[in-house]
């Protein structure tokens, strides 16, 4: 046979490993840490301030610290005092609400965080679900109000604490959220008394603080009642906090609806589907995905904000952990207390941003 | 295939008129798109409509299944006249399918969604029905494989005759085609075209945007030139790309065989 007749084969170049300049620990040090006179400078100064700072802290907050003490003993020692967290638990956590009725609320709370966990694989996501949390929304209700099947009455006066804070915002978010979805359709109608009723509404609501709504409809509101009419407190703050925060989620539900291609309007209409349906079916699960993120600050700040509640003297659960620190046997711990209940509302709001990637991610895996 | 036979069809001229479009006019703002159009579609004609970009080809079939509102003039659907009785429209849309150039697929549904939702929530068909249609036109259109997946997976060609069996499962009457192939690559023209073709093949009534002459040779019964927003030219395909009669359409023409 006559190599030279034979066509060329393709020689493949052997696949080599990318060169290793430095390894190790040290490597990344230098790499990272000492690149040049700058960034080693800053590595520097970082250190300091850490080894300045650290082990104090470490010191007040773990070693000199008390956990179980009276607040006299607390007064004496030199260290953090968490005894004002573990001495008044019960009170910052359910405010006035009856001693003995406490597992009421505990147990409302315990459905919470059992649905919300249920609703995170999106497998879960149907009807029965959505079923499963009017249901649920209405037994945390249930538990908390009682007077019935036996359960005392406990006026939401003597509501306090996290589950009020809790209760403010999830029922807050609920209704929010759809009523931001039909603000900003309306924002996009085409009749234009719906679209300058909408545009007047949320302009109106986003140029005034959260702050005065709440003073309005506390104070303002039942100025217009008749005499002798009442309109129980929490609902009140309930409603500001719902015209509030739909106000944002609006916009920020429009700029999805901007975000969406014409052609989809389209092929929706062209197969001869009306407009709820175009957006129920077509545009809305698209546009809505797309806003999952700023959505969530959105639902992240309004959490937070609920604390504002305590202008109204309502007894959420920054205004309990206030009044336990008015008690002179407490006075002064503050840093403790509040440390605490900042700890609280970092664990939502982290549960809620993470959830947002989580299912950010699963319909990005299952629409590409 | 015969393409005689697919268009021998004298009796065409006696059969019913499903689209009748008389003095159209259509503005966007000042600008003056559709001038006096006057057409009829019979059953089962074919019309393949070309003319350079901007001449108004899109507006005109838009109108049909009033994606564009126009401003004077009428047409009729099926006997039914367009106007802003949202019920006509959303009838008259459900009859007439429409295939655009860059698909439009709902991407946040499978393939199977896609060709069921339309049945389900217009045609208010049962589910499983719906399904069984959905998987009797993808198979026709050769893509059955593909059902569970959502067209962000699929190439253009496939989505393409994914979105043309969209529009069947709704059993149209007429089906409107945009610029069908004008986004795809050159291998997938032919897997489009050539559903296209069998579709003609079953006598369904199409109006077709496309510049693809060998498809308006085979299946087209006329082929209308448009330019500057009016018909310059009605023909047969043959006539038209080998005697054009129109100035315009001989450059038109000229231009497309480069
Ligand atoms: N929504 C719109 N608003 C304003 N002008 C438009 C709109 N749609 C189309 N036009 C204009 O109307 C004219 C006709 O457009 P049309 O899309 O019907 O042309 P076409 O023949 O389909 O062109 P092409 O081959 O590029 O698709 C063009 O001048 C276009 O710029
Ligand atoms: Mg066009």
């Amino acid at each position: 046979m006559d190599s030279k007749n034979q066509p060329s084969k393709t020689v493949y170049a052997k696949t080599v490993k990318p060169p290793v300049i430095q390894i190790g620990p040290i490597g990344w040090i230098r790499k990272n840490l000492f690149s040049d006179w700058f960034n080693s400078v800053l590595t520097v100064i970082t250190v300091i301030f850490l080894i300045k700072t650290v082990p104090p802290l470490v010191t007040w907050a773990f070693v000199d610290s008390l956990w179980f003490s009276t607040g006299a003993e607390c007064h004496e020692a030199g260290g953090a005092c968490w005894s004002v967290v573990t001495g008044n638990f019960r009170f910052i956590i359910f405010g006035f609400y009856p001693h003995d009725q406490h597992w009421r609320p505990f147990l409302a709370m315990i459905l919470l965080a059992g649905l919300l966990f249920y609703s995170q694989n999106r497998d879960h996501w149907n009807k029965y679900l959505a079923y499963g949390w009017i249901l649920g929304l209405f037994l945390m209700g249930l538990l908390m109000k009682g007077g019935i099947l036996g359960l005392d009455t406990v006026e939401s006066t003597q509501w306090g604490g996290l589950p009020l804070t809790l209760i403010l915002s999830i029922f807050g978010l609920t209704a929010a959220y759809p009523m931001g979805v039909l603000l900003a359709l309306g924002r996009q109608s085409r009749m234009p008394i719906i679209q300058s009723l909408c545009i007047v509404y949320i302009e109106l609501i986003r140029g005034v603080p959260l702050i005065s709504l709440l003073f309005m409809s506390s104070v303002v509101f039942p100025l217009f009642l008749p005499e002798g009419v009442s309109f129980n407190n929490i609902l009140r703050a309930q409603v500001a906090i719902i015209l509030f925060t739909a106000a944002y989620i609006a916009e920020v539900v429009r700029g999805g609806l901007q975000g969406m291609a014409r052609g989809q309007y389209e092929a929706a209409e062209s197969l001869g589907l009306n407009y709820v349906q175009t957006m129920r079916l077509v545009i809305l699960p698209q546009a809505l995905k797309i806003v999952i993120p700023p959505s969530v600050s959105i639902l992240i700040s309004a959490f937070k904000d609920t604390s504002l509640v305590v202008i109204i003297a309502l007894y959420d659960l920054l205004k309990t952990t206030q009044s336990t620190l008015t008690n002179p046997e407490w006075m002064g711990f503050s840093a403790e207390a509040y440390i605490f209940v900042a700890m609280i509302y970092f664990t939502c709001c982290f549960f809620m941003s993470n959830y947002s990637r989580r299912l950010e991610r699963e319909l990005n895996r299952s629409n590409r | 295939m015969n393409q005689e036979n697919l268009k021998n069809d004298d009796a065409l001229q006696s059969r019913e008129a499903v689209i009748e479009i008389k003095n159209l006019h259509k503005w966007f703002g000042e600008m003056h798109v559709l001038k006096d159009i006057s057409m009829t579609v019979r059953k089962g004609e074919r019309i393949v409509i070309c003319g350079p970009s901007g001449s108004g080809k899109s507006t005109l079939i838009r109108c049909i299944n009033r994606l564009e509102e126009h401003q004077r003039g009428r047409i009729i659907v099926h006997g039914v006249e367009l106007n802003n009785n949202m019920k006509n429209i959303e009838k008259i849309r459900a009859d007439v399918g429409m295939v655009f150039q860059h698909f439009n697929l709902f991407p946040h549904l499978t393939i199977l969604e896609n060709l069921t939702l339309g049945p389900i929530w217009v045609r208010k068909v049962p589910k499983k029905e719906a399904l069984d249609t959905a998987m009797y036109y993808l198979e026709k259109v050769h893509i059955s494989e593909q059902a569970k997946k959502y067209p962000g997976q699929l190439s253009g060609g496939q989505q393409q005759r994914v979105a043309i069996a969209r529009s069947l499962c709704m059993k149209p009457n007429i089906m409107l085609f945009d610029e069908p192939t004008s986004a795809l690559d050159p291998e997938m023209v032919k897997e489009v075209l050539d559903v296209m073709i069998s579709l003609a093949q079953e006598g369904m009534t199409m109006l077709v945007v496309s510049h693809e002459m060998g498809f308006a040779k085979s299946v087209a019964h006329r082929v209308l030139f448009m330019d500057f927003g009016q018909i310059l030219e009605k023909n047969t395909p043959k006539e038209f790309f080998e005697n054009p009669q129109h100035e315009r359409s001989r450059l038109f023409i000229s231009q497309i065989l480069h």
